[in-house]
């Protein structure tokens, strides 16, 4: 065992457990920080107790692989150091500064490997910030990890193959699914013959939810425009426009989003070097087919470096380690290496033949009301947004972040910086990659004003379950 | 927190798990073992906090610890981020929702 530092993994989901689990396999202890207080990520986040449900009642068709994971995780006791519920805030040269147990620590590693995965991608409507609004990520969470519904009679809205998915395990849990409205004509679905040969389970497990929806008299409506939330302190309703024709839905839940996006504000802090993605219309750090990025010893693994899908993330994970494992000179099995490649190549046929089923309704930014909400955080307007770009001649992200403090807020544009930049593009009819990306500052999460800096190793938290 | 505002959330499972005692905005509250702070406020209320701008109320979005419109405070003044925080018994939880409502 060499004196160098030990790697850093950052993200217990599918990609950063995978990952581990080849570098203890190749000789190296990982330190795997993340944020939950359970491995899993979010497609198999853990419950904080039992509550009676089992694993095949949280995780479908999934189980599988959920089990699998946590397993192949409890296996790595004594093998790694792992860090539950800390917050990786920022990093440079070799240093990574982290929030555990009340203290921040300064940690040098060699070696990173950035699993960071996904949130949901949205765009601002009418209401979107309304009490009982929920992205269908977060309406996945409270259902799965939680045991709540957010609402007795919930619609979900949006694009993406969580619409779908969502909408099925709340009508399985008994939970009233007033309607699914699919911003995707339904001439995009046929976009999935071609994802058929691909991975036949997937393409069938989808027409399934459909079909048992529409079974159990859920409304499914396609290519609808318009979408707005209504209420007074809280979501009552969903208005929409169909062929024309105005509709209209009372409901107390709602469950929103437009597939999703990757979470890359640390392998900007890390220096890597970004390209525009057309098909996710988003900026994505580089990375060859290791998962190697432009940056010596940086790895980017899962949805974090570019939306594919919870199994090939697992694949990337073990992809990039052995990558590290060549990089320090160690032993790797370079047929596995070949064969994992050769994997995440067949399931990024497969996640195009997705996306294409479930386009982004980029037309929807222009139509977007002056008077919505497009900052969350800092409460700016669509409407400052456009006056900003226009009396200022601003076409680039981050100059009008300075002027309108659109992504100034507490979520670092998370949720608002590809809205914005889809509502530049729009208004000076440029194309979206001329707005540019949001740079990323540390932290890239609040973190309290308190902290001390640990001169002594922590306490650390015991992991859950 | 008035009578009259419904919950968001609704309880499908942990129904008869042990109760942990809290409160909200000083009245005595319940949540049950396993919430985050989250659901526990919303199971019985319905809305988190008032935003620092405009005053509208707010319920959290993504609930994975991203979109930071969660955020809670303490009578002693820490701020709490809902979704990522377990609830703990004891926690003394000021929304400020009711003063506008």
């Amino acid at each position: 065992m060499s004196t160098r530092p030990q790697p850093l993994v950052v993200g217990a989901g599918p990609a950063g457990i995978r990952a581990a689990e080849a570098l203890v396999a190749g000789g190296l202890r990982p330190l795997v920080v993340d944020e939950a207080p359970a491995c899993g990520g979010q497609i198999y986040r853990q419950r904080l107790v039992p509550d009676g449900r089992s694993t095949r009642d949280l995780y479908g068709s999934e189980v599988g692989k959920a089990d699998r994971l946590h397993a192949a995780f409890a296996a790595f006791e004594g093998k790694i150091d792992y860090w539950p519920q800390a917050l990786l805030w920022n990093l440079r040269d070799g240093v990574a500064d982290i929030v555990v147990a009340g203290a921040t620590r300064r940690v040098s590693y060699d070696g990173l490997v950035l699993a960071t995965g996904a949130t949901d991608r949205v765009l601002p409507v009418p209401g979107w910030t309304l009490p009982g609004v929920f992205t269908l990520g977060g309406s996945q969470v409270a259902l799965k990890a939680q045991g709540c519904a957010i609402g007795s009679r919930v619609v979900f809205a949006g694009s993406g193959p969580l619409l779908y998915l969502v909408a099925w395990q709340y009508m399985k849990a008994g939970v009233e699914v007033a309607a699914v409205l699919d911003a995707a004509p339904a001439s995009a679905k046929l976009h999935l013959i071609k994802a058929l040969p691909l991975d036949p389970g997937i393409v069938l497990r989808g027409t399934r939810f459909v079909a048992e929806l529409r079974l159990r008299g859920v409304a499914i409506r396609t290519g609808i425009e318009g979408l707005r939330f209504e209420g007074e302190g809280r979501v009552s309703g969903v208005a929409w426009r169909e062929g024309g024709r105005e509709r209209r839905l009372a409901c107390d839940g709602v469950g929103y989003g437009l597939a999703l996006r990757s979470e890359t504000q640390l392998a900007d802090l890390a220096g890597c070097a970004f390209r525009f993605d057309e098909r996710d219309r988003a900026w994505l750090p580089l990375r060859d087919a290791a998962g190697r990025s432009s940056v010596a010893g940086v790895y980017l693994a899962g949805d974090g470096a570019g939306i594919a899908g919870a199994d090939a993330a697992e694949r990337a994970g073990e992809r990039v380690a052995l990558a590290l494992l060549e990089d320090r000179g160690l032993a790797f099995d370079k047929a596995r290496a070949a064969g994992l490649e050769a994997e995440l190549a067949r399931i990024a046929r497969l996640r195009d033949a997705l996306e294409a089923a479930f386009p982004f309704p980029a037309h929807w930014a222009a139509a977007i009301d002056d008077a919505t909400t497009l900052c969350r955080c800092e409460e700016v307007t669509a409407g400052t947004v456009r006056e900003a770009a226009s009396r200022f001649d601003i076409g680039e992200i981050n100059r009008l972040k300075a002027v309108s403090r659109v992504g100034m807020g507490r979520c670092q544009g998370r949720m608002c910086a590809a809205a914005s930049a889809e509502v530049l593009a729009a208004a000076t009819g440029k194309p979206i990659e001329a707005a540019g990306r949001l740079r990323a500052q540390a932290p890239v999460k609040p973190i309290p004003l308190a902290l001390q800096l640990a001169a002594e190793p922590a306490k650390l938290p015991e992991a859950a379950e | 927190m008035s009578e009259d505002r419904l919950p968001l959330l609704r309880r499908i499972t942990r129904k008869e798990h042990a109760a942990i005692a809290f409160t909200l905005d000083g009245a005595p509250c319940e949540g049950r073992a396993g919430d985050t702070l989250l659901s526990a406020i919303l199971s019985r209320s319905d809305s988190l906090r008032r935003t620092e701008f405009s005053g509208e109320p707010r319920a959290g979005f993504c609930q994975m610890g991203a979109c930071q419109d969660c955020w809670v405070m303490t009578e002693t003044g820490e701020r709490l981020r809902a979704c990522t925080t377990p609830l703990q018994p004891g926690m003394r939880i000021v929304t400020m929702t009711g003063k506008a409502a």
